[in-house]
């Protein structure tokens, strides 16, 4: 799993991965009360707004780690928004890409890197 | 983190902090947004049992006459007098112990503030109106007041004290552990407790449609009385998060985001808050703007609003039936308690009836929005049988 400074994690070794939002990013929101995900078929570019996040209190934007095609989107996620804070870094994924270009996963943090850049937080 | 070098703190600053609070800056203070529960749980808690607020950063004061007679009526109708000119509730009429929601004017009739006034119980304290209002506004406020009162009367700040608002269901008996007195107190009354020997000034009132008191104590005594209540089981500590989403269940309005100067209280749909005695008289400023608004010369009414979907938040536009933009959310959010979105915002009256079809855009998307009637949490105040 490789994760962004924006707290989004990304998961898969082809060209297919899964992204969603770290245990981290989930704490700080608070309780997930609604997910909006993107159409399947939509194109990407790293840094691109993928989702958006809201609690009670803020919307916050979920952007993508890596440019790639939306496959598919979590379709649990909007009915039990929940699942987000209960397993951020698994059943609360949100997207499923096609990556355009594998190498990008290169440009992202291990999970040890990521530690070390939520310790300087 | 909020960076605390900077911002004032109230006497329960460094418990929010012991408690793990997440803190932010608000009105210049450092508050607590939320505790470890986080703002979904300490919203449904203060429904089902009892939330303690730290509501220290908001203006409670003392305005006291300077040469009073010594007649209680008297003293209280002059002290009245002197406060009616910038407000259009009726000061004058306030029984003994009993407390007002009303509104601080400007000369156009826009709402400088939403305030509290309460008229207290005791013979000897008579000539003495308490006050508190906004945290954000209170410096104008006060100026305002004092400019209008000149020598006559005098503003005692009580800002630098600890106000601890105690709201929900077992908010009472929580309270009157402590305070057996408040059982005798109904919604919107007043009286003083003594707490470790200490007088505290509580009132029956509150911000999130809950039954509830809020309770003004010395730094130390609010320290150790937060303390004493959060010991209690039924008690938890509620940040700043819980206490918008609450308020905003209530319908009640924030002042800086659903009321400012350029609103009036009917456009506010703060009818009841307008005297009908000084409605008559003409004599609030801004009167003959009221007077024309209700015989129909309105513009514009603050509703409340189911939303479909995404939560509709403060500046999302509202559109009707034929996709022309209308007016603007001023408040909105997540509503707990019914598990869907709500807001509030300002559309024109012929689009104000509950029931009425509109629309919210939510990040470029237009969803359906219908007109609800407000609070969209019922109250459960208790009210003198």
């Amino acid at each position: 799993m490789r994760f962004t400074k924006e707290h989004e994690w990304v998961e898969g070794d082809g060209d297919v991965v899964e992204i969603g939002i770290s245990a981290y990013a989930a704490g700080q929101l608070g309780d997930v009360v609604f997910v909006e995900l993107p159409e399947v078929g939509k194109q990407v570019k790293a840094g691109d707004p993928l989702a958006v996040v809201e609690s009670v209190k803020a919307a916050s934007d979920v952007y993508a780690p890596v440019s790639g095609e939306v496959l598919a989107v979590n379709t649990d996620l909007p009915d039990h928004p929940e699942t987000v804070n209960a397993m951020p870094e698994k059943d609360g994924w949100f997207v499923k890409l096609k990556l355009t270009d594998p190498d990008q996963l290169d440009t992202l943090m291990d999970r040890h890197a990521y530690e070390v850049f939520l310790a300087t937080l | 983190m909020s960076d605390p070098t900077t911002l004032k703190t109230t006497p329960l600053t460094e418990a929010h902090r012991a408690a793990g609070a997440r803190m932010v800056e608000f009105a210049g203070y450092d508050m607590p947004v939320q505790y470890e529960g986080g703002v979904l749980k300490e919203h449904l808690w203060t429904r089902e049992h009892c939330g303690l607020f730290d509501v220290s950063h908001m203006g409670p004061a003392f305005l006291r006459l300077t040469a009073p007679s010594g007649d209680a009526d008297a003293d209280h109708a002059a002290i009245a007098a002197l406060l009616e000119p910038l407000v259009c509730g009726d000061l004058k009429g306030l029984k003994r112990g009993q407390l007002r929601y009303t509104l601080l004017l400007n000369a156009q009739g826009g709402i400088v503030d939403d305030l509290m006034v309460g008229r207290p119980l005791a013979d000897e304290r008579q000539g003495l109106l308490q006050l508190v209002v906004n945290a954000g506004t209170k410096e104008g406020d006060f100026d305002r007041i004092r400019a209008a009162v000149g020598d006559r009367a005098e503003l005692v700040r009580a800002d630098d004290r600890g106000l601890i608002a105690v709201q929900g269901p077992e908010a009472e008996a929580v309270t009157a552990a402590i305070f057996p007195e408040v059982m005798d107190l109904s919604f919107m009354t007043l009286g003083r407790a003594s707490f470790e020997g200490t007088e505290v000034e509580i009132s029956r009132s509150g911000y999130t449609g809950e039954d509830g008191f809020e309770i003004l104590a010395m730094p130390e005594v609010a320290r150790r009385l937060w303390d004493r209540m959060l010991s209690d089981p039924r008690a938890k500590p509620i940040g700043l998060g819980a206490r918008d989403s609450l308020r905003l269940e209530a319908g009640l309005p924030l002042y800086g985001h659903d009321l400012d100067e350029t609103v009036s209280p009917i456009e506010a749909a703060l009818d009841f808050a307008v005297s009908k005695r000084r409605l008559k008289a003409e004599d609030f400023p801004g009167a003959a703007r009221a007077v024309g608004e209700l015989a129909g010369r309105l513009t514009r009414r603050r509703v409340g609003l189911r939303v479909e979907g995404a939560p509709a938040r403060e500046g999302a536009e509202i559109t009707d039936a034929a996709d022309a933009v209308i007016g603007k959310v001023t408040s909105g959010g997540f509503s707990p308690s019914l598990g869907a979105p709500i807001a509030m915002g300002y559309v024109p009256p012929a689009l104000a009836e509950s029931g009425a079809h509109l629309g919210v855009i939510v990040r470029g998307r237009q969803q359906a929005a219908t007109v609800t009637a407000m609070p969209f949490v019922p109250h459960r105040y208790r009210r003198k049988p």
